[in-house]
């Protein structure tokens, strides 16, 4: 039977987000459109394996989530007349291509800016992603209770302040998406590099996760140069996973890693996302330039290849959209391989980042090339302090001991 | 259409100067002509309050404010609005008029 129990995981993946979204047009009602479909898939589990997978799953599924719904409704309705109202809704035709919509609208609901962002991150993978709480606990360490809290308290806002179940206002369509953006990109970064030291083995399901989600606002919204630049920085990042950590747990840096490790598929599927926005002649946003940065990276068949300058010119336009201080740290990794450390370490040096890792492990590896072993120890002593990670934390541990003379 | 309660938000018990007067008045008849309006007001200083509690029996009046924070409300709003989008934009809307930060909550059943 575990032919069977693979097909229901399989069409959990493709139908959940569906029939949330779907049954939660049509009730009005988040909550009811959640339940409704986790029981259906319980449904599955009990029925498939004795009376055979249906020809259809996604149709046997929404036939018996509104079964469920409507004997729910009339269970409530007897007790409270507005539900009358939400009944006749039910039986509404259903409007021509309004799946995807539905599901569109699901997705800005979860992401709305008005939840916190924790809120809006648990809310997604819930009703979007399907995870379960337990599996959404599990992922980000925290407590059941916290996820459930969350989760719960999103619900009820979304319920008394009438956040919409809709695609937002046109003016406010780009900040919106950007806003869903912003979601996806936490989920893939909590799995691509946990802060937490004691969570690194389940990661790979937030990451495929967050892809995965990506893919769907990406055929949802395919005109959205942003989306495209969003799915390519996951695919090509997602692509060097393999490589970036070494069997002694250790991680390893983009220079050092081997190349044939890398997972050809998704960098090819990832340049060619790159290629096509560039084509469209529209100026990049910021994740088309983050992913054009990363095609250039992957490009290089080795570390000695790789175009820097390219990459700084990259950075500048980044830096144009966005003149954050990490921007400008990140610029100016690509400036020591064009311009040579002693430039390099003058931009990095007075940025805002005292508190930041990354910031002290950039200083002491340019420190560390100018032949300034003091300083650079004392740097690597600072990120050692800062970082979170294990495997970076053993990367940095590693490098600073490698240091010569003072 | 459900009802929502904008509260101004304020750090000072200075009133509002004559040009955020004249935005909030611009303001306010652009919301009665596009039918969100439904009351609003402003509130004098907080430590003009008389708290009154009259939960045992006779009523006990309690001179200023029930609480002494930094933060008051100066003044409110209560708009019409479809959903939480359309009232968000009204909170922009108020927050701008009265150069002031805005809380938006939904009023209960309404």
């Amino acid at each position: 039977m575990t032919d069977v129990a693979e097909v229901i995981t399989r069409v959990h993946r493709a139908e959940w987000a569906r029939l949330v979204a779907t049954l939660a047009r049509r009730l009005g009602d988040l909550d009811v459109a959640e339940e409704m479909t986790a029981e259906a898939f319980a449904t599955a589990v009990e029925r498939w394996p004795v009376d055979g997978v249906p020809p259809n799953p996604g149709g046997w599924l929404t036939t018996t989530a509104q079964r469920k719904a409507i004997d729910r409704l009339r269970r409530e309705a007897r007790r409270e007349e507005k539900h009358q109202e939400a009944l006749m809704l039910f039986d509404t035709p259903e409007p021509l291509g309004a799946i995807d919509d539905d599901r569109l609208r699901l997705l800005f609901t979860c992401c709305h800016p008005a939840l916190a962002m924790e809120a809006r991150i648990a809310l997604t993978l819930r009703m979007v992603g399907g995870l379960t709480v337990p599996e959404i606990a599990r992922a980000f360490l925290v407590q059941e209770a916290t996820v459930g809290q969350r989760i719960t308290r999103a619900k009820a806002k979304i319920k008394a302040a009438r956040i919409p179940y809709g695609v937002p206002f046109r003016a406010d369509l780009p900040a919106r998406v950007g806003g869903v953006l912003a979601v996806l990109y936490l989920i893939f970064n909590e799995g691509y590099l946990p802060a937490d030291p004691a969570k690194a083995a389940i990661r790979a399901d937030l990451t495929a996760e967050a892809i995965r989600l990506t893919r769907l606002v990406e055929a949802l919204l395919p005109a959205d140069g942003e989306v495209t630049g969003l799915l390519a920085l996951m695919l090509l990042t997602e692509a060097r996973r393999a490589a970036r950590v070494s069997a002694s747990g250790e991680l390893v840096t983009l220079g050092e890693q081997d190349r044939g490790a890398w997972d050809r598929a998704l960098i090819a599927e990832g340049h060619a996302l790159v290629r096509a926005r560039i084509a469209t002649g529209q100026p990049p946003g910021r994740y088309q330039l983050l992913a054009a940065i990363n095609a250039v990276h992957t490009h290089a068949p080795d570390a000695r290849d790789t175009d820097w300058s390219q990459v700084v010119a990259l950075y500048d336009q980044l830096v144009r959209l966005d003149p954050s201080p990490i921007v400008r740290l990140n610029r100016a990794v690509a400036v020591a391989e064009v311009d040579g450390p002693q430039v390099a370490l003058a931009q990095v040096d007075g940025l805002p980042l005292e508190g930041y890792h990354a910031y002290h492990a950039t200083r002491a590896e340019l420190l560390r090339r100018l032949g300034r072993s003091g300083q650079s120890r004392a740097a690597y002593d600072r990120a050692i302090e800062l970082a979170g990670n294990t495997a970076e934390t053993a990367y940095l541990i590693r490098r600073r001991d490698q240091l010569v003379g003072r | 259409m459900a009802q929502y309660l904008m509260s101004v938000l304020a750090d000072t018990t200075g009133l509002a100067t004559a040009e955020e007067m004249a935005a909030i008045d611009v303001f306010n008849e652009q919301l009665q002509a596009d039918g969100h309006w439904v009351f609003a007001g402003g509130l004098a200083a907080p430590d003009t309050a008389t708290v009154v509690d009259a939960r045992h029996g006779e009523p006990v009046f309690t001179d200023g404010p029930y609480l002494e924070s930094k933060e008051h409300i100066a003044g409110f709003w209560i708009v019409e609005a479809p959903d939480l989008d359309v009232a968000l934009r009204l909170a922009a809307g108020g927050s701008k008029s009265c150069n002031r930060r805005v809380e938006l909550r939904p009023l209960l059943g309404a």
